[in-house]
């Protein structure tokens, strides 16, 4: 009976998890552990293999902000979330930092009192359509059914888009990403819309990829960036730097490969130095040590290894750069320097 | 020293074995305690609403909602009001709920007679609709006649077309519409006339069958003062009723009106569903009617139609209406899993859309949590008053 | 045809007459009696002719068992593809359990069949060390599928699949009894404020929909926890769905309650037994008999209500086959993934019904 008792003690306590009052911070590595807020599964950004183990874009971040905090990219519990319940998590304490290609807006960022990170994926809103429709443009839509994922801002930005244009349509709404491709590839729907990055998974996931297009017009801005909560500004300012440290070191060449070796001793660019830390003290100031940047490269790599990995031209959503190429390439990828 | 010795009690032992005393203490205890929980989530909301700068306030309601719905019955764009969608979403849920039971009620009954039918086989076949309906999640029937509706029916262009006047197409069933020229009110009047003569025709006939035992054929003359006149009346004034038919334009059929698929799975689903509930439940309440009865009525001379709707109905419905009442309520709380197929009722406005645009979980789940209740409590509160009206009076 | 006389009283037992027994004889009885009976049997002969020829092929015959995605299912019949099905099997059980941890899901998959056996039937060896066993299967289970105290531990959110399903509602079913029981006797108690809490919280969860509550639970209940706690996501389920069919069950108790004579609980005064001890002699043993109907349908509908986890975020059966449908190798076999999961629901649910009725057989003491 002790036995069944202990048993039954250590589970529960396992289900309830009590957090000092501390800083963020201090949190995540007495716990040992980083709590990322993810999606239930877009391939691509945030979803689990056939072995379980969670890959994309965003899991990359996720990844490399525990790498920098807590010294190893694999202790993050991904805590997968519809776009209902994303912000809940966070607000509740449930997650520590959320990565789930969330559009950055001022009604987010002030009245639901998050806190946003750099913006790591410039996206917009799109529509996907049958090529047998015949149509080339967005406003040929009037009078068509569409069907939209609910959960962001991309109802509002339908409802804006037909207003403006003055058309009419019909909105078929949808909580999960499933359903909607469900209908849409039924006929139920002439246009699916969501994210650019989105749809191009939506058309890479449906029967006959090439019988469909996405049109051109993007209706809205949706710079999609990771976030906390409001309020603990140390520990933003690791998300933050975390995000810019990823997107320097493709634009000074620092790869996953050669990151250890550039950091086994100071070189001639002084960027680089401060980036892995082998000058000054900007780990310090963040509250962590001087190889949090290199161990945060070395979790999934630069910008354009995390993007070529899990979305680019080579993988199934076969995105192209775009407005993400780095400045440098005539992108707007453009971070704030480490200095 | 010499008086007798009671066994020593302190006050609290003797308080605690005081019957009254004891059952007073346990109640303070109780309504302590569940004050004091309820108190200590308050506090707990209030401390963690506080920590990250959120209140608790409706005024979000009188925002601009800022998207669409497809199905609204009042005006409602996405300039209207989250207090709007949330009026749209009540509509809807009360639409496919109302549908929903009279469709459940009608197959229900139609399947607890199927059940007694002496036809083995439509006995049994009957038995195994019953069984599978009841023995599989409801989320899954909706789903999967939700599939079959968008998967197999046509698309707009090769509808299937009713005599050019109605449409079937996985975008939804288009009919046309009804549009009334002034001359109609006069025939609607007479609806309203039958409507109340009926009632005092049937209260009359009833009192006369009570007094002579003469029976008048109540439906008929009915069906005659509610459909029969008002038709009349309706073509001799040359039918002042146009209709507006659906046309396809381009992606889709313009005009007329329209049920959409969703609204269609979600009502079929659930009256299919709970249908076979009421089946079984009117199956039992038949049953339950001694076989005495049935055969007292034959003796009496009464035939089989009358001998049912007479003797062998009304004694069922005492055995029949309680459980009845907990199936109208469960399906229209049922009604909430709208949300999988996105039909936009209560929850998928106010508890969805609203909610996610404007976080404010606190407020809307509250106003959902009510809303539900409230609409239970009118069920119920219906129900009883049908129930007391139909129960034995006893003397 | 030889017409004999008998002596009377020697008249031998001649058959029936062929036509009251025999197939003929009950065919045209139960299929043919009347005008209409033979209408509706040609009905419902046309009705299965229509439908079960094609239903059998689609199922099995043209059905593709073996494939590595949906051109092969295709190129095999137009059937259902299967193989589909064969290839997510393991997510359908374990959902993203570890690989290497799975040996905990089957074990315990296995102390469970042992522990319904010691619990359904009373023939099962040394049942009464049985039953402990399986008062305790709950803890050991949970023990075993979290993990801790010498074992990996393993997060919640990584169950899915029917092991979901189990999770919950075997604990639902477990929990829910006992507390539908003690608010079944609160709403009859003497004491009018315990009588009123209890009315109001079994009619207020009665009154709204389970999904509702699951929406509370996953995104409100966190703020109603002290500052710095936070409950696991199934948890909350867990707590919500039980609270949920605990006032259902309430309400089946209730019932029981009620249907028992007044002697019954004057007696047991009489005898001179106290509150709970008359409760649990004499009157709740003979009022959970009555209930048992009323019990096993609230187990089967909170069973069925498992799969509504899906819509916050929990991959149930159900919630596994939808994300596999986005799978480009497998997209559009819907069909074969809604059938698979209510075949699962179907047996386990009917299995349910039926074991009812064999308890109420036996438990019928004949006081009819």
């Amino acid at each position: 009976m002790k036995l069944i008792k202990s048993a039954a003690l250590v589970a529960a306590s396992s289900l309830i998890t009590m957090t000092a009052q501390a800083g963020t911070l201090e949190d995540v590595q007495a716990r040992g552990e980083l709590n990322c807020v993810v999606t239930t599964g877009l391939a691509g950004f945030a979803a689990p293999d056939e072995n379980g183990r969670w890959e994309g874009f965003d899991v990359g971040f996720c990844r490399a902000v525990a790498a920098a905090v807590l010294g190893d990219g694999e202790k993050v519990k991904f805590i997968p979330s519809t776009g209902k319940t994303r912000f809940t998590l966070l607000n509740s304490g449930d997650g520590d930092i959320l990565f789930r290609n969330t559009t950055e807006t001022l009604s987010r960022d002030v009245d639901l009192k998050l806190t946003f990170l750099p913006i790591n994926y410039y996206d917009g809103q799109g529509f996907l359509v049958r090529k047998s429709l015949g149509i080339s443009s967005a406003t040929e839509l009037d009078g068509a059914s569409v069907c939209i994922q609910t959960g962001t801002t991309t109802e509002l930005n339908l409802a804006d888009y037909f207003r403006v244009n003055g058309m009419n349509y019909e909105p078929v709404t949808i909580e999960t990403n499933e359903e909607g491709i469900g209908n849409y590839s039924g006929n139920r729907c002439d246009a699916y819309t969501t994210d650019a990055s989105g749809l191009a998974s939506t058309r890479a996931a449906l029967e006959d990829p090439s019988a469909h297009m996405i049109l051109p017009e993007i209706i809205s801005k949706e710079p999609l960036g990771g976030a906390v909560r409001h309020g603990d500004d140390a520990w933003a300012d690791i998300g933050k730097w975390v995000v810019n440290a990823i997107i320097i070191a493709e634009e000074l060449g620092i790869t996953q490969a050669n990151a250890g070796e550039m950091a086994m001793e100071a070189g001639d660019n002084p960027s680089v130095n401060r980036l892995l830390g082998t000058e000054g003290n900007m780990g310090e100031m963040l509250g962590l040590d001087n190889q949090w940047a290199l161990r945060a490269i070395q979790a999934g790599g630069n910008y354009a290894e995390l993007f070529d990995n899990n979305i680019g031209p080579d993988t199934p959503l076969a995105l192209e750069r775009g407005l993400n190429a780095s400045w440098r390439n005539g992108g707007i990828l453009y971070a704030a320097p480490i200095r | 020293m010499n008086e007798i010795s009671l066994p020593r009690q302190n006050v609290v032992s003797r308080v605690w074995n005081d019957k009254e005393a004891r059952s007073v203490i346990v109640q303070i205890v109780t309504v302590v305690l569940v004050f004091g929980f309820f108190a200590y989530l308050i506090r707990n909301a209030a401390i963690n609403l506080e920590a990250i700068g959120k209140g608790y306030s409706f005024d979000f309601l009188t925002q601009p909602s800022n998207y669409d719905i497809s199905q609204h019955f009042i005006e409602y764009d996405s300039r209207s009001s989250h207090l709007r969608a949330m009026t749209v979403g009540i509509i809807n849920t009360l639409l496919v709920a109302v549908a929903g039971l009279a469709l459940a009620t009608v197959l229900g009954f139609f399947l607890g007679v199927l059940r007694l039918s002496r036809n083995w086989l439509v006995n049994k076949l009957a038995y195994v609709y019953i069984e599978y309906t009841r023995n599989v999640p409801l989320l899954l029937h909706i789903l999967l006649i939700h599939g079959v509706i968008v998967h197999t029916l046509p698309v707009p262009k090769q509808a299937i077309n009713l005599s050019d006047a109605a449409f079937l197409t996985n975008r939804g069933f288009f009919t046309p519409k009804p549009i009334f020229e002034p001359l109609f009110w006069i025939v609607g009047g007479l609806i309203v006339a039958g409507l109340l003569f009926s009632l005092w025709f049937t209260r009359y006939a009833k009192k006369v069958q009570d007094r002579t035992g003469n029976h008048y054929p109540v439906f008929w003359i009915n069906l005659g003062a509610i459909v029969g006149i008002p038709l009349i009346m309706y073509f001799i004034m040359g039918t002042p009723i146009t209709w507006d038919t659906p046309e396809l334009k381009g992606f889709n059929f313009k005009g007329g009106m329209v049920l959409r698929p969703e609204f269609i799975a979600l009502w079929l689903a659930l009256s299919l569903y709970t249908a076979a509930f009421i089946g079984e439940i009117v199956r039992a309440g038949i049953i339950a009617v001694s076989r005495g009865q049935t055969e007292a009525s034959y003796a009496l001379g009464i035939n089989r139609g009358r001998t049912l709707s007479l003797v062998v109905i009304p004694q069922a419905l005492r055995v029949i209406v309680p459980p009845l009442t907990s199936q109208y309520l469960n399906l229209t709380k049922n009604s909430s899993l709208a949300i999988a197929i996105g039909y936009m009722d209560i929850v998928a406005t106010i508890g969805g859309i609203s909610l996610n645009q404007t976080g404010r979980e606190m407020e809307c789940m509250t106003i959902v949590l009510l809303l539900y209740l409230c609409m239970s409590l009118v069920i119920s509160a219906a129900m009883n008053w049908y129930n007391d009206r139909i129960k034995l009076v006893e003397r | 045809m030889d017409r004999k006389t008998y002596k009377p009283g020697e008249h031998p037992d001649l058959p029936p007459p062929s036509n009251i027994i025999g197939p003929a004889a009950w065919i045209r009885e139960n299929l043919f009696s009347s005008p209409a009976n033979v209408v509706m049997t040609i009905l419902v002969v046309w009705f299965l002719y229509k439908i079960l020829p094609p239903a059998i092929d689609w199922l099995f015959i043209d059905a593709a068992y073996t494939g590595e995605n949906r051109d092969d299912c295709k190129a095999q019949g137009s059937g259902a593809c299967w193989a589909f099905i064969d290839e997510r099997m393991r997510l359908f059980t374990y959902g993203f359990y570890p690989i290497e941890e799975r040996w905990r899901v089957n074990l315990s998959f296995g102390l469970l069949i042992i522990a319904t056996a010691a619990v359904l039937f009373d023939n099962f060896p040394y049942r009464k060390y049985g039953l402990y066993f399986a008062a305790a299967f709950p803890f050991i289970a949970g023990w075993l599928l979290i993990g801790g105290a010498g074992l990996t531990p393993v997060p919640t959110h990584k169950f899915g699949g029917f092991l979901l399903t189990l999770v919950i509602g075997i604990t639902g079913i477990a929990a829910s009894l006992p507390i539908g029981i003690v608010l079944a006797l609160g709403r009859q108690s003497k004491l009018p404020v315990v009588r009123l809490f209890c009315i109001l919280f079994i009619e207020y969860i009665r009154g709204v929909p389970l999904i509702a509550l699951l929406f509370v639970a996953s995104t409100m209940l966190s703020y109603f926890l002290p500052p710095g706690t936070s409950f696991d996501l199934l948890l909350r389920v867990l707590i919500m769905v039980t609270l949920f069919a605990s006032a259902y069950m309430a309400e089946v108790i209730r019932g029981g309650l009620q249907a028992l004579p007044a002697g019954q609980f004057e007696a047991a005064d009489a005898m001179g037994l106290k509150y709970w001890a008359s409760m649990r002699l004499v009157v709740l043993p003979q009022a959970l008999k009555i209930s048992i109907p009323g019990i096993v349908n609230t187990f089967i509908g909170l069973y069925k209500d498992t799969t509504l986890v899906l819509i916050i975020g929990l991959l149930d059966p159900l919630g596994v086959g939808r994300a596999s449908l986005a799978d480009t190798k497998w997209t559009g076999l819907a069909y074969e993934v809604y059938l698979f999961v209510a075949i699962f629901f179907f047996v386990s649910c009917f299995a349910m019904a039926r074991y009812s009725l064999y308890l109420e057989n036996k438990l019928q003491t004949g006081h009819k």
